[in-house]
């Protein structure tokens, strides 16, 4: 009686916190707003069927608790019941994993007039950089970082020279203008993550991963790093904040491009090489 | 054993029903008709298999990356090669002595066989001599690296082979044994000696593909 | 076959159409056995009766221990965790060691408590017993396999003295990050970690040879595959899993150490640790992730099934009836064997692989769904009409079922591929994998315990301190891990020392952890009244009679009972029937050991289906 009761009750109450415990998602800012509708199909189908069965095991338990006197029945099997729930889950899985996939698709689906943003991940930062006028980004490689070239760019590469570097960890996004995450790290693995996005990828060294959205809404959202890459993963955040085309103007102008800052440096070799390179 | 029956018609037996269980009060208890150390033997060649294919696809999937530079084939490789070869040969003529009860030929087809593989591992080791010494590391490239892991795989298997050679062998010698079982042992060991050709033609063959 | 057999097997077709008058001693005629009885090794001295035993039930309960033992301290360490994340004001943990922890929590509990606890210690225990063997196939390389595990622990608690401490690399140990300057760990605990999992995979191995030919071959008379109790086959093809699966972790390891060591480039690619360019070049990390996951998702089924299999009979047993579907319940356990090996990516959806390979994963995982549901409506519809005994194994059972259905069907959250992306790496997935490969198990594990222990110590366990530990563990376990789920909505991040000066988490996300950490310490702490249950019933239980629960299986009918060296006297046990005769119609008890000759059952008609 009283484990019949507790699974009866434990039921009950896993309903009850979903529907009015105060832990539920963040707002969305993107257009990933149809990823929220896979979680929430998942949930009603997954959802009753949890209920179904919890409260099936609790009305056996009930009915069917020990009797000395009594005998079970004997059935070692029933195939039309059988081949009937595995019919029943094979379309509930079906109806759970198609709109998935379609939504996947849009995923890696890059559309053709998203601009790129380049993230930078490095133990434990994050830095952008933004194609500039010629709308592409130069060449990197591993061994051109050092000081005065933070980012890697590869010096003969004239893409580079007008790329703007933002060496901070605060990235403005347009509103409403789909963008492309090229994902880069210069270490081990990293993930960036905007919760209010909802979308997700790894940071990879050696190869160039990446991701799309179009931000919703205007708001300052914080960036976590989802891939454990050592001790300071925990403090490894940034900033992006999703402006009106305005706005975003007037942070653009702030930038500096890859060719100003080595005019900047004090090492004047690098300079020529790249002005030498035009 | 009473009859051979596929894998699917085992799996859908009902085993609740009279004729079913009229049928199976007489099983023996055993799935397959052979000793339990040939069973054994090929679990572990199938363990093994799995390895060495896990070593197959991480070389051919890091082969792929620009930074790959080939290694040279020393002939010695190609003589170690001929030496496994010809151990295998013997081992396959020794059984069928074992099988007659030649005892002297068997015996002295026996000590071959140790003598061919301790060479094998020492002709691998000179091809590792040559090779760091001509600059080869496994730090310089990674196609050196693999050769070192594979040659290192291959060798510890081989060395596990000669500890049951060796075994096998001293128990043939000392006849503390029935002639089926030593029989049983010798073939064991035989056909651990084919698998471990066949895991180096294959290894090899990558190697001098790629 | 004789002619002689086909004679008496006709005599005995037709004991069941008028089965009350007939009863010849013909019906329960067996062939003489054409093997030889198996050799054992005889123990002479005290080291290798109880040390170096070669005895598999020894074997099984060193295994058991040792696991258990290692265990707590991973339940140690999670309290650790747990308490520097609801009160991080109280600043007692560096971030180094909170990773650390974290770590050795997760491969503890998942490598040395789980996989060596179900295939060692009941796997030891239960495949001699439950065939109906003397022992295992190989004594001597079993004993081996014990002891290299033991090797494999201490090299794993050895790291936890060397400099730098033990690796704070994650479970996972992803390449670059595990052996490169910014993990705790990556030059001294690392090594031992990987040298550890080496040892164990090899130690497993020969526990596992023996597991594999000991159910093939060394089986009773009569014993055919589809009379073996589920149990068997759970282990048995967890054990086939695990053959398969090891040598990608023993590849992925030895391939690391060389890149740690030597400094070789398999996995690692040119890069910059901490300002400091280092020598590799052109390594995959990716190709870590595979390899790991080729091992790592069928881990998950290596700990599951032979759960599966454990909780089935217990099921039956404690509820006086056959399991309903035997046969789907096997090919269940097969096929999920089967597709565990085609799933593997499903935990790299964003690792930055082809992002085309998530419609092949997803796709396989959630095919694997189907047959896990099947055991699921099984094990329900068991319960169905069944005689109901809420003994310990029961109740421990019903947890099983609740935490377990909870669990898989998050899985089916986090399997279907777009789903996963906002809620990968978020303590959704902890909560997960926690309930599902976690608590579940574990309370399968309670439950094997409470029902095997009088068959090892001959005395039952205090049925108070048991209920006690069942309704703290079974609670208080699915109040931490329901709510964790939630915080995965929310968004908050894995393996973060500290998160709660992110705007867009609440206070009452800090509650929550609080909550949380104090259910963990509750019972954490009442598995200190289990343990002592354990070692007090030992000796101060009430003594069980033979066969307490009274079950079918072959296990329970050992002449002496806890069995003794070489388990059935002078003669190995003949099988007559499945394990599964619960209340069988017409029969005077509502069991039948399998061994019961039908002289001795006349009565008892099985209807056809």
């Amino acid at each position: 009686m009283i484990v019949a009761l507790s699974i009866f009750l434990i039921t009950i109450g896993s309903i009850a916190f979903h529907f009015w415990s105060p832990w539920w998602w963040t707002e969305v800012a993107s257009n990933w707003g149809n990823m929220d509708d896979t979680i929430l199909l998942t949930f009603w189908i997954t959802g009753a069927v949890f209920v179904a069965i919890c409260f099936f095991v609790a009305y056996c338990v009930w009915k069917f608790s020990y009797k000395k006197e009594r005998r079970a029945e004997y059935k070692p099997e029933d195939k039309k019941l059988e081949s009937r729930l595995t019919w029943a889950t094979a379309i509930g899985v079906a109806a759970l994993l198609a709109p998935g996939l379609v939504v996947w698709n849009q995923y890696v689906t890059v559309p053709e007039n998203a601009y790129k943003v380049e993230v930078f991940a490095y133990q434990w930062g994050w830095k952008y950089r933004l194609p500039g006028k010629d709308n592409i980004l130069g060449k990197t490689d591993i061994k051109y970082i050092n000081d005065d070239n933070p980012f890697g760019l590869i010096l003969e590469d004239p893409n580079g020279k007008d790329d703007l570097l933002v060496d901070a960890d605060e990235l403005h996004v347009l509103k409403d203008r789909p963008v492309k995450f090229e994902l880069r790290t210069i270490d081990v693995l990293h993930n960036f993550y905007v919760p209010q996005f909802r979308g997700k990828m790894d940071m990879v060294p050696g190869i160039i991963t990446y991701y799309w959205l179009t931000p919703t809404r205007v708001g300052d959202f914080e960036v976590l790093c989802a891939e454990y890459c050592g001790t300071g993963h925990y403090a490894m955040r940034g900033r992006v904040i999703v402006d009106e085309e305005k706005d975003y103007k007037k942070w653009e102008a702030k930038q500096i491009t890859f060719e100003k800052m080595l005019a900047k440096s004090q090492n004047n070799d690098n300079l020529q090489l790249v002005k030498k390179d035009k | 054993m009473n009859k051979k029956k596929s894998i699917f018609q085992l799996l859908t037996e009902k085993p609740w029903e009279t004729d079913q269980i009229e049928a199976d009060n007489d099983h023996e208890g055993r799935t397959v008709n052979i000793t339990k150390q040939k069973l054994g033997l090929r679990t572990i060649m199938a363990a093994s298999t799995v390895l060495f294919s896990l070593f197959i696809v991480a070389y051919s999937d890091r082969m792929l990356v620009n930074d790959w530079r080939n290694m040279p084939e020393p002939w010695l490789l190609w003589f170690n090669t001929g030496i496994l070869i010809l151990s295998s040969i013997v081992f396959h003529q020794t059984t069928k002595y074992a099988e007659k009860e030649i005892f002297d030929k068997t015996k002295n087809c026996l000590y071959l066989i140790g003598f061919l593989a301790y060479s094998f591992l020492i002709g691998q080791l000179i091809v590792w001599y040559q090779l760091i010494n001509t600059g080869y590391y496994a730090t310089s490239n990674v196609a050196n690296a693999f050769f070192y892991l594979f040659t290192t795989i291959h060798g510890l298997h081989i060395i596990g082979g000669i500890y049951f050679w060796g075994k096998t062998t001293s128990k043939f010698i000392k006849r503390s044994l029935k002639k089926e079982d030593i029989n049983n042992l010798i073939d064991i060991c035989a056909v651990y000696w084919h698998f471990l050709l066949a895991v180096w033609l294959v290894l090899f063959g990558l190697m001098l593909s790629s | 076959m004789s002619d002689e057999n086909d004679h008496k097997l006709e005599a005995k077709s037709d004991y069941v159409a008028d089965a009350p008058s007939v009863s010849t001693p013909d019906i329960d005629a067996v062939p003489e056995a054409e093997l030889p009885d198996q050799e054992l090794y005889h123990s002479h001295s005290w080291w290798t009766t109880y040390v170096f035993s070669q005895d598999a039930k020894y074997i099984g309960i060193q295994y058991a221990l040792t696991a258990i033992g290692t265990g707590l301290l991973g339940l140690v360490l999670s309290w650790l965790m747990r308490i520097q994340l609801a009160f991080p004001g109280l600043g007692w943990l560096e971030p180094s060691s909170y990773y650390q922890f974290v770590t050795m929590h997760g491969m503890i509990m998942v490598v040395y408590l789980l996989t060596a606890l179900f295939l060692g210690g009941f796997g030891n225990l239960l495949i001699p017993l439950m065939c109906g063997a003397r022992d295992m196939a190989f004594p001597y390389v079993n004993m081996l396999s014990y002891w290299a595990f033991v090797v494999a622990v201490l090299v794993l608690l050895a790291s936890f003295f060397v400099p730098g401490g033990p690796t704070g690399a994650g479970w996972t140990l992803y390449p670059p990050q595990a052996i490169t300057a910014g993990t705790p760990g990556y030059n001294g605990g690392i090594i031992l970690m990987l040298i550890s999992l080496i040892l164990f995979v090899a130690g497993f191995t020969m526990g596992g040879l023996n597991y594999i030919i000991t159910v093939l071959q060394l089986r009773a008379r009569g014993m055919t595959l589809m009379r073996m109790p589920l149990t068997i086959w759970g282990i048995f093809t967890a054990t086939v899993l695990a053959m398969f699966a090891f040598p990608a972790l023993l590849v992925g390891c030895l391939m690391m150490t060389l890149d740690s060591l030597l400094g070789t480039s398999f996995f690692m690619p040119a890069m910059v640790s901490l300002g400091e360019t280092l020598t590799h070049e052109g390594g995959s990390p990716i190709l870590f992730q595979h390899l790991f996951w080729f091992f790592g998702h069928p881990e998950v089924y290596i700990v599951a099934l032979p759960a599966f299999g454990i909780v089935s009979d217990l099921l039956s047993v404690h509820s006086r009836k056959t399991i309903f579907g035997y046969r789907m319940m096997v090919w269940a356990i097969v096929g999920i064997g089967a597709l565990s090996f085609f799933v593997w990516a499903h935990h790299m959806y964003v690792s930055g692989m082809n992002p085309w390979f998530g419609f092949f994963f997803a796709t396989t995982t959630l095919i694997i769904a189907v047959p896990t549901a099947i055991k699921v409506y099984n094990w329900i519809l068991t319960l169905w009409r069944g005689n109901i005994q809420l003994s310990l194994p029961m109740l421990f059972s019903l947890g099983f079922i609740v935490t377990f259905l909870n669990g898989g069907l998050t899985g089916l959250f986090l399997g279907n591929v777009t789903v996963d992306v906002p809620l990968s790496d978020t303590y959704f997935v902890v909560a997960h994998f926690h309930m599902v490969m976690g608590i579940a198990p574990i309370l399968v594990i309670f439950g094997a315990i409470y029902h095997w222990y009088p068959l090892i110590t001959g005395r039952m366990m205090d049925e108070t301190l048991g209920k006690i530990h069942f309704w703290i563990t079974f609670l208080g376990s699915y109040a931490i891990y329901f709510p964790m789920h939630y915080q995965g909505f929310v968004g908050v991040p894995r393996r973060y020392f500290e998160i709660y000066d992110s705007p867009y988490i609440d206070t009452s996300t800090l509650l929550l952890n609080k909550f949380i950490t104090i259910a963990v310490l509750i019972v954490g702490a009442a598995q200190l009244l289990f343990l002592y249950n354990l070692f007090a019933s030992a000796r101060l239980g009430k003594k069980s009679e033979k066969n307490p629960w009274k079950a079918n299986s072959l296990e329970w009918q050992t002449p002496q009972m806890p069995p003794e060296h070489g388990n059935w006297g002078k003669e190995l046990p003949k099988v007559y029937r499945w394990p599964y005769d619960f209340s069988v119609p017409g029969a005077k008890e509502d069991y039948i050991p399998q061994n019961q000759p039908p002289s001795e059952i006349i009565g008892a008609k099985v209807e056809k289906t």
